[in-house]
Formats: structure tokens, sequence, C-alpha cells
């Protein structure tokens, strides 16, 4: 039996070699960085490592003091804004220029190509743009008040209590381009029957989008939502160039947190924690997404 | 994919539709300056001037002598054309001590984004190729775990990523920032391979079995050239997300090898000197002008490949 058992082994290693040996580079990624590197830091976030990681196990204290850190505070509450506000927007806007290129426009490949242009940028650029803009002495609202309108006062990147709306304007530029695109693609994946069907029983348009249209566009609503979210998570550059987190730690998101913490601050136990906290995050959206999306059936 | 398909030959579905509705009372032709039209095309309109509004203060503020900047608002074209704004950003504009401009990060994003953009193709148009075509147990498991790794914050990972180059020897030069994009690329190029692998006729594969060819010969004479169009997509991701990638390039290279969106960002954000908005804009523009020029070029391609890359399956 042992014999057997060892005649059939080298076998079934050998089989399809090449498509294994060709597949290192993934399984490697996979294992080794992918699952093997998000355990590392979730385990070594329990250490008090400051400037190497090293074992020392303090157990919850990182994250006590994360949850005790004003900066994270801020970083959470402007990631909550920031989040609601550019996934509610980026979904009504996007879906309205969607349903506005569906009405048989001509002229419709310059539109796309103009809303979309701006993904093509990076944060980086978005945001020096926008910074450039939203100058106080010389954009917008200096624009405004050379018209006569002396008091008007429009400042959001330096302002504190306002200034996540300032990164907010930018984002929403640079990311409905490509939920308008995703939607405009749900939309023609709609039945032109359908619309017949609503016209023949004098419905108004207004409500068949509302009432028929964006119910059987669930599957991409929600695509479009975890894609969204993911991203929230991850803003950092747009801030970066956009404001650097301030005025003060104003305009500070987690993902920028954990950055200085690890590479600047030389603290490497509380950036871990708050990369878990992120990965807490992401798993709090993507996990009954996928649940929904491929726990039911088994995917073909 | 699918959902791409159709979002490019609507048209004529949608022409084909209405000849066949109209029936004898036809269908009445509609003016051009209906209310319903005006309305429509007034809001595209509009949201199309928002969208082109910072493209356009980009070139006008990069073409105005500082002194224009100054006194000017920000919306009106200059009235006196210069390029030197231009010129300084690309060869003299200082970050810190240096001042040889934004070449420097030009060239280094060069050097990042092709070679990062061959191998990255290179391994995941293998790997999918294996799990369309040669798929070994256990590949799916991995697979899988390379998707979900796609969501995963890259703070998480950077500093274990940070360790095993540091073994190796190439933390902080450009081959590790290749091997660090060739991880992160790798979920989205390989998912958007194993599809396209798929996709093709099954009986071809069997027929090259038969004819007893093997893994790499099936590979580089026949998947190859039937999917020239995907490595362009592929490509025109990989480019584009590349170079506008900052993250990577601040973490895993040494200030000599920074890219153009690093330099850049130091470039505008110093905080040393007289801000000069006009050389900041010109840089701008310069930086961004790679994946624009890539975006206007491929057009339709780009946006299949952000579907594919966006939408799973």
């Amino acid at each position: 039996m042992t014999g057997q058992a060892n005649a059939g082994r080298p076998n079934q290693l050998l089989r399809n070699l090449q498509s294994k040996i060709a597949s290192i580079p993934m399984i490697l990624t996979a294992v080794v960085i992918f699952l093997g590197g998000t355990l590392w830091t979730v385990f070594y976030s329990f250490t008090n490592s400051k400037l190497l990681p090293r074992l020392s196990f303090v157990g919850l204290d990182q994250y006590e003091r994360l949850w005790a850190a004003p900066r994270w505070l801020v970083s959470i509450q402007n990631l909550a804004i920031y989040g609601v506000f550019s996934l509610i927007f980026s979904l009504v806007i996007g879906f309205l220029l969607a349903a506005l290129m569906d009405q048989k426009i001509r002229f419709e490949n310059t539109f796309r190509t103009i809303f979309l242009y701006p993904f093509a940028l990076s944060f980086i650029v978005t945001g020096l743009v926008w910074q450039w803009i939203l100058n106080p002495e010389f954009g917008i609202q200096s624009v405004v008040r050379s018209l006569g309108w002396s008091t008007f006062s429009f400042d959001p990147l330096y302002t504190p209590s306002i200034v996540i709306y300032g990164i907010l304007i930018a984002a929403l530029w640079q990311g409905t381009g490509l939920v308008m695109c995703l939607m405009l693609a749900g939309l023609r994946g709609i039945d032109e029957d359908i619309w017949k069907a609503s016209r023949v029983d004098g419905i108004p348009m207004w409500k068949t989008y509302v009432f028929i249209v964006i119910p059987m566009m669930r599957a991409v609503f929600i695509t479009t939502l975890v894609i969204i979210a993911s991203g929230i998570v991850r803003v950092y550059d747009l801030v970066v160039a956009q404001t650097s987190g301030g005025p003060g730690i104003a305009s500070e998101v987690p993902a920028k947190y954990v950055y200085d913490y690890m590479f600047q601050a030389q603290n490497l136990g509380q950036g871990f924690a708050a990369s878990t906290m992120m990965l807490l995050t992401v798993a709090i959206i993507v996990v009954p997404w996928a649940y929904l999306e491929f726990g039911g059936r088994k995917r073909g | 994919m699918a959902e791409v398909v159709t979002l490019n030959n609507p048209s004529a579905k949608a022409g084909t539709v209405t000849k066949l509705a109209a029936g004898p009372k036809g269908k009445k032709p509609r003016p051009m300056l209906s209310p319903r039209n005006i309305m429509i095309y007034g809001a595209l309109i509009f949201a199309a001037a928002y969208y082109l509004l910072p493209l356009y203060v980009m070139v006008v503020t990069s073409l105005k002598g500082m002194p224009e900047v100054r006194l000017g608002n920000i919306f009106s074209p200059p009235l006196e054309i210069t390029f030197e704004p231009w010129v300084k950003a690309w060869s003299s504009a200082c970050t810190g001590l240096n001042c040889d401009g934004l070449s420097r990060g030009f060239w280094n994003s060069v050097r990042i984004t092709i070679p990062s953009t061959i191998v990255s193709i290179a391994i995941a148009s293998i790997n999918g190729y294996a799990l369309a075509n040669w798929r070994f147990k256990g590949a799916d498991l991995f697979f899988t775990i390379l998707i979900v790794g796609a969501f995963i914050p890259y703070q998480v990972m950077i500093y274990p990523i940070v360790i095993v180059l540091r073994e190796m020897g190439l933390y902080g030069s450009l081959t590790g920032l290749i091997i660090v994009h060739s991880i992160f690329g790798m979920p989205i190029l390989t998912l958007l391979f194993r599809n396209y692998f798929s996709s093709l006729p099954e009986e071809l594969f069997k027929a090259a079995r038969v004819d007893g060819a093997g893994f790499w010969t099936i590979y580089f004479k026949i998947m190859l050239p039937m999917s020239l169009p995907i490595f362009v997509v592929a490509m025109i991701l990989q480019i584009t997300g590349i170079w506008n990638d900052f993250l990577l390039g601040v973490v895993f290279t040494r200030p000599e090898y920074y890219p153009m969106t690093v330099q850049l960002n130091n470039i505008v954000n110093s905080v040393q000197g007289v801000k000069e908005y006009n050389v900041n804009m010109a840089a701008t523009i310069l930086t961004g002008a790679v994946p624009l020029i890539v975006y206007f070029v491929s057009g339709r391609l780009f946006v299949r490949g952000i579907a594919a890359g966006a939408v799973k399956g």
C-alpha cells in the first residue's frame, strides 16, 4: 500500500509540470506576499516594534494607543465624511451623466472622452490642479471677489472644518467618469423592450428609471459600490498632493497615518495596527459582497 | 467584458429596433431644438465644461508669466504667451537642493514604466494561460487568494515587501520597484488574461496538443499571436497605472530614482522659495501628459481596459 502511494506521488507532482513551474511567480505572490504579508502585518501589530520589527508582544496596546490618538480619530472621521459623500455623489452624478448619455445623443464619444479623461490622470496631478483652483489668493474665491462680491468666501483648503470637502471636489472630478462608464454599460444592458413597455403604459421616464431600471441594475450598482469603496479606503496620494494633511491635521486620512508611522515616525507597531484597521474596514465592505456575489452559487 | 461589448454597438441595435417598431405611423421626426434636447445637451455641455475647466486652467496658467499670474484671475487667457515656465519646469525647477527639473523624474518614470509593464504582462499572461488551459490542482486556490489580495490596501503589505526586498538586496533600486509593480499588477492582469484565454475556442488548444505541442509552444505559437488586442489593453492599463503611481515610488526607491509623480509633488509642495504657480502648472501638465496621450490615442481600448479591470468577469 505504501509502495503504491509512493509510486503515485511523484507522478502527481510531475503532471502538468511546465504549468506549475510557469505559475511559480503567481504562487509566490499569492502565498508569500498577499497571504503571508498580510498575516505578518497583523501579527506584528501586537508587538511594540519601533524602528525595526521585533517580537515583544504587548497585546492590544497599539490599538488602544491608536484609538486614543487625536490624529487617528480625525483620520477616521475624515474617511467617514469623505467616504459617505463620495459614494453618494459619485453614484448620483455618475448615474445622471450615464442616463443623459443614454438618450441616443450625438457626439457621445466626445462627451465620454471629456468625462473620462480625468480618470487617466494621477491623483497627484488631480490634487495639484485643484489646489491651484481652490487657492484663496488666486483661485475661485479671488475671481468671484473681483467680480464685485467682495465678502465671498470659499477657501476649503485652508479652513480646517471643511478641508475634506475640498478634497472631495477633486476626487469627484477624477472618479465620476469611471462611474459614468460603468453605469452606462449597465444601462446598455437593459432590454429595449422594457423601455417600450413602459412607454406603452404611459409611465413617465423618471419613474421608469427609479422603479424599473435602477432595480434591474442592482448588480452594476453593487460592483460599482465595491470599487468606489475600496478606492476610498486607499485614498492617500490625493491628500498628500492637495493639502499634505493640513491645515494642521485637519485633512489626515488613515492611509497617510500608516505611511507616516511606518516610514517617518519609525513607530512600526502603530503603523501595523493602523494598517490592520484599514484591512478590517475593507473586509467589512468586501466580505459581505463576496458572500452575496459568489457565496450562494459556485461561479462557473 | 460583456457589458463593454454592448456598450460599443448600442446604436446599431437601437437603430434596427426603431425601424421595426416604426410601422405605418412612422416616427415623428424630432426637431433638434426641442425643449427636451435643449435640456439634455445643456446639462451635458455644462458637465463637460466643468470637467474641462481644470485642464484649461492648467494650460492657461502655465503659459503666463509670473507677474500676470499674480495680477489676473486664473480663468483669463494669457495676454502674453510665454513658454518659459515649461522650459523651467522641465530643466531647472528645484526639489530641495537638486535643480535639474522634472526631466530626471521623467526619465526615471520611463525606466520604471517600460520594464514594469513588460515584466508584469509577461508574468500575468502566462499565469492566465496556465489557469485557463493547464489548470493544475490547487491553481484555483492560488488564483482566489490573488483576487482577494487585489482588495487588500497596499499599506498592509508594504512593510513585509520592504523586508523581502531588503533581504534580496533590491530595496531602493529600480529592479525592486519593478518587482513591486509586477506583484500589485498581477491580480487584475491575471484575471484579464485568464478570462480572455478561456474565451478562445478550446478545439484550437486540443488540436495543438494532439499535434504534440507543449506548454510553451502553444503559448508562443498559438495563444500569443491570437491575443494581441488583450495585450494592448493590458499595456494601456499598466502604462497609465504605473506612470500615475505615487505611493510605491516613494516607498520603494531612493530619491535619485523617484518617479515623475513624486518629483512633481516635491517641486510643487516644497516650502522653500517663492511659489511659481506657472512653473508648477507646466510641471503638472508635463506629468499628466503621458497618460493623457495614451488615453486619447487608445480611446475605446482604454474604456475596455478600465472596465475589464473594474468589472470582474
